[in-house]
């Protein structure tokens, strides 16, 4: 579904060779999958994400999706960012319904959907509250939900969690995992933290810096038992999955001292 | 499993405190009291600050306890202001009444307020009245000011966005924006004559400058995430920079209008300098050429008087239709 061919970005520096932040990327993700991408600051991981976004054009190689070149940003690629994307001149749902009135959807066809996203994360008693006045948890609730507006089938989140406390962290990790179940899309989801990834993802692909390249890839199960159980903290107990972590932590050691393993 | 691992940890916890009330006799019986009420002003500050503003007063009494050590120089100033104005007033009475200054140089508050009294009957040089006077000169500043907000708002607009607009605009505004409107009015008397539109067009020139810069100012300030995010939803160029930047960039945009109108207020005088037969900056010319100087004074604080309070009503605009700025 999602195609990563060959990928290269390469950014200019202005003196001598330029910096190749991604080198010779290929990935295929289907559909219902979770991908988490891990690694060091530097690896490389908002690169890949910026380019299927379609911010960032390809140096080298290309993008599919469904068998279409991916040549710029699209609402068929939902983005969730880390912090300072939501327009505070807005309320929650005007945010939340601004994908659908840029194509020029009418009020009333969009203000069900809308209001049907705040619900699905939990904020339908919020919607005329401005946004900044809503904690940094909500907020990024606000920005889920005008992603998922959009119905788009991928859904691209940058550490979209990597601002918050480790609370309301589980609470929207828990969030994400039964909206990715329940729209069976792609999920490509970028982190620093290992114990997030490992619980997310259904593939981990951990990256390594200088130049950007991934290194490993794990399939992982944490995120179906979870959906099965409905018990986070459980499945973060597990025996299994603390073996993964220390497994997980163990190779991006590795991959981010230098070692080529 | 699990809650067999609670008891252990509470366990340990107990033991802990007991440890330090040993280690700590005298101290340890202030501190839960201590404890306990800090953290209940705590959460109702919180409360308070997070939930609706139903009691303004109450929440800035606590934020003011609160951020004592805070930020450098906040806190309401308008007693103090009023002191000020009140000492500088005194000053200028007890300066006049034991006759220090001769009142051709500086009338007294009284002779101020009777020229003023006068002004308003219609008593100046040429028969106007204060009012007439007044009304003219805020038509020519706030049509000066309007024309300047509609045009060079998207023209800074367009310099923040456009390479090509940014080229063509910079070396121009660059230039004649340090110049003194007094240098080319006799320029601007050439070209449109000694009628209404060359007094406009002069703090028109001086409106702008200030509002182009600033509204380039704010495109530069809008964060990359939220043009980034509103391309992904399927924005084109023309929709993000109407939705997105024009919006982000409010706040800049207003405290240049508020900047620019301070600038049509100081151009006003010299707008005036050339052919007119009324308005404020006139009705100073003309009464300093006859020296009176009372009518002078009267008039410089009717200017600043006004000027100030378009300045409040600018700002009270600013929280009107920004009320997120420095919250996000």
């Amino acid at each position: 579904m999602l195609e990563i061919n060959d990928l290269s970005i390469e950014y200019p520096v202005r003196k001598g060779p330029a910096n190749l932040a991604l080198d010779h990327v290929s990935l295929r993700i289907d559909a219902g999958e979770f991908v988490v991408a891990l690694g060091a600051s530097g690896c490389g991981k908002t690169t890949l994400l910026n380019t299927i976004a379609g911010f960032i054009p390809p140096t080298k190689g290309e993008i599919r999706l469904d068998g279409k070149r991916v040549e710029a940003p699209g609402h068929e690629r939902g983005v969730v960012f880390q912090k300072h994307a939501l327009m505070p001149w807005m309320n929650v749902i005007d945010n939340v319904e601004f994908g659908l009135r840029l194509r020029k959807m009418p009020l009333h066809e969009r203000r069900p959907i809308g209001m049907e996203c705040l619900r699905k994360v939990g904020l339908a008693d919020a919607a005329q509250r401005p946004v900044y006045e809503l904690s940094g948890g909500m907020q990024q609730r606000v920005g889920v939900a005008r992603a998922i507006a959009s119905s788009p089938r991928v859904m691209l989140l940058d550490e979209p969690l990597g601002a918050l406390d480790a609370f309301t962290r589980e609470s929207i990790q828990t969030l994400l995992l039964k909206l990715w179940q329940e729209a069976n899309g792609v999920f490509f989801f970028i982190t620093h933290d290992v114990e997030e990834a490992i619980f997310l993802a259904t593939r981990l692909i951990i990256m390594a810096p200088r130049p950007g390249r991934v290194v490993h890839e794990i399939h992982l199960p944490f995120a179906r038992q979870y959906l099965a159980s409905g018990d986070a903290r459980g499945t973060k107990a597990s025996p299994e999955f603390i073996a993964t972590r220390e497994r997980v932590l163990d190779l991006v050691h590795q991959t981010s001292s230098g070692a080529t393993h | 499993m699990t809650p067999s691992r609670d008891d252990v940890l509470n366990v340990t916890h107990v033991t802990h405190v007991a440890q330090e009330s040993a280690i700590h006799p005298a101290t340890h019986p202030a501190t839960p009291a201590a404890n306990q009420t800090e953290s209940l002003t705590d959460t109702k500050g919180r409360s308070e600050a997070g939930g609706s503003p139903v009691s303004p007063g109450g929440t800035r009494r606590k934020r003011k306890t609160a951020n004592s050590y805070g930020a450098l120089g906040q806190g309401s100033t308008w007693h103090i202001s009023l002191a000020t104005a009140i000492i500088l007033f005194l000053i200028w009475f007890v300066a006049t009444r034991f006759a220090w200054i001769k009142p051709l140089f500086l009338p007294s508050p009284g002779a101020t307020f009777d020229a003023f009294i006068s002004a308003v009957r219609g008593d100046t040089q040429g028969g106007t009245p204060l009012l007439d006077h007044v009304l003219i000169s805020v038509v020519r500043v706030l049509s000066a000011f309007a024309l300047a907000v509609v045009t060079a708002v998207p023209v800074g607009i367009a310099m923040g966005t456009s390479r090509l607009a940014r080229g063509i605009a910079d070396p121009i505004i660059e230039f004649y924006r340090p110049l003194p409107p007094l240098a080319y009015l006799p320029l601007i008397v050439i070209w449109l004559g000694i009628d209404e539109s060359a007094k406009i067009t002069l703090i028109y020139l001086s409106c702008f400058a200030p509002l182009a810069m600033a509204a380039k100012a704010g495109v530069r300030s809008v964060a990359i995430e939220q043009i980034n995010a509103a391309r992904s939803l399927g924005g084109t160029r023309w929709q993000v920079i109407r939705l997105v930047v024009l919006p982000a960039a409010l706040p800049e945009i207003l405290t240049g209008m508020r900047i620019a109108i301070g600038f049509g207020w100081t151009t006003l005088v010299a707008a005036e300098m050339v052919a007119a037969t009324a308005g404020l900056g006139q009705m100073v010319l003309n009464a300093s050429n006859f020296l009176r100087t009372d009518i002078v004074i009267m008039g410089i604080i009717v200017i600043g008087i006004l000027a100030y309070a378009f300045d409040l009503m600018m700002r009270q605009l600013e929280r009107i239709l920004t009320p997120w700025k420095g919250k996000m």
